[in-house]
């Protein structure tokens, strides 16, 4: 049974990912595109954690918290960015 | 492995992506920015916590032990989606939106935080005494 719950979140988050790249290719302003990548850094820490069920291991669970991290700070970092015009001051 | 364990754990699973992909989709849907920050912001952390709880129980039914990873992605999520989002919308509103056109004026005597502060109230009052008195 969770294999088949594992195929459909597979599924789900790929068109979700493809959802996410269209707002990445299409969007108007510089803060979409920020938040596009910051949804798909999101979705592939979920499909890392579905990945681990799948194969049955706890080996991907650090480099989804990096994924995490280095999501926030470089969120942030794009941000700060964009309103002052530097990143560190 | 416990039937009824195996059941709560796909649940688990399926609700977490279908959040995921409706978070994602509101992210394409939404006409602009303020609302589009709705989807990753609430229904795609919702869909990773999910996700991470249905891992965090594969995991104890799996080797008998409460691992600690999984809270802690949680609470990393749970804790920078909000920050994410006030530092993209306070961005966006310096960026696109006109503060004394497309923003109500708030009650009471100062603006926005964000546009203009207490000390620069301070200084214009400095040096307009007569506007004041």
């Amino acid at each position: 049974m969770i294999d088949y719950a594992l195929i459909f979140g597979f599924v789900a988050i790929s068109a979700a990912l493809m959802m996410n790249l269209w707002r990445l290719a299409a969007g108007p302003t510089v803060m979409d595109r920020v938040v596009a990548v910051d949804t798909i850094v999101v979705n592939i820490i979920a499909l890392i954690i579905l990945y681990g069920i799948w194969v049955q291991t706890t080996l991907y669970f650090e480099s989804a918290l990096l994924l995490a991290m280095f999501s926030f700070i470089s969120t942030v970092a794009c941000c700060r960015f964009v309103l002052r015009g530097d990143v560190i001051e | 492995m416990n039937p009824y364990l195996e059941l709560l754990i796909a649940f688990n699973i399926v609700v977490g992506a279908f959040f995921i992909a409706v978070g994602s989709y509101g992210l394409i849907k939404f006409p602009d920015l303020m609302s589009r920050l709705h989807g990753p912001s609430k229904a795609t952390t919702l869909g990773v916590g999910g996700c991470l709880v249905a891992s965090m129980l594969h995991v104890a039914a799996l080797e008998g032990r409460l691992s600690i990873q999984e809270p802690l992605i949680t609470f990393f999520l749970f804790l920078t989606a909000p920050v994410t989002a006030h530092f993209v919308a306070k961005a966006h509103l310096h960026t696109q939106v006109d503060p004394e056109t497309e923003l109500p004026r708030p009650p009471g005597r100062y603006g926005w935080s964000t546009f203009e502060s207490v000390e620069d109230e301070a200084e214009s009052a400095e040096n307009q005494p007569a506007k004041i008195s």
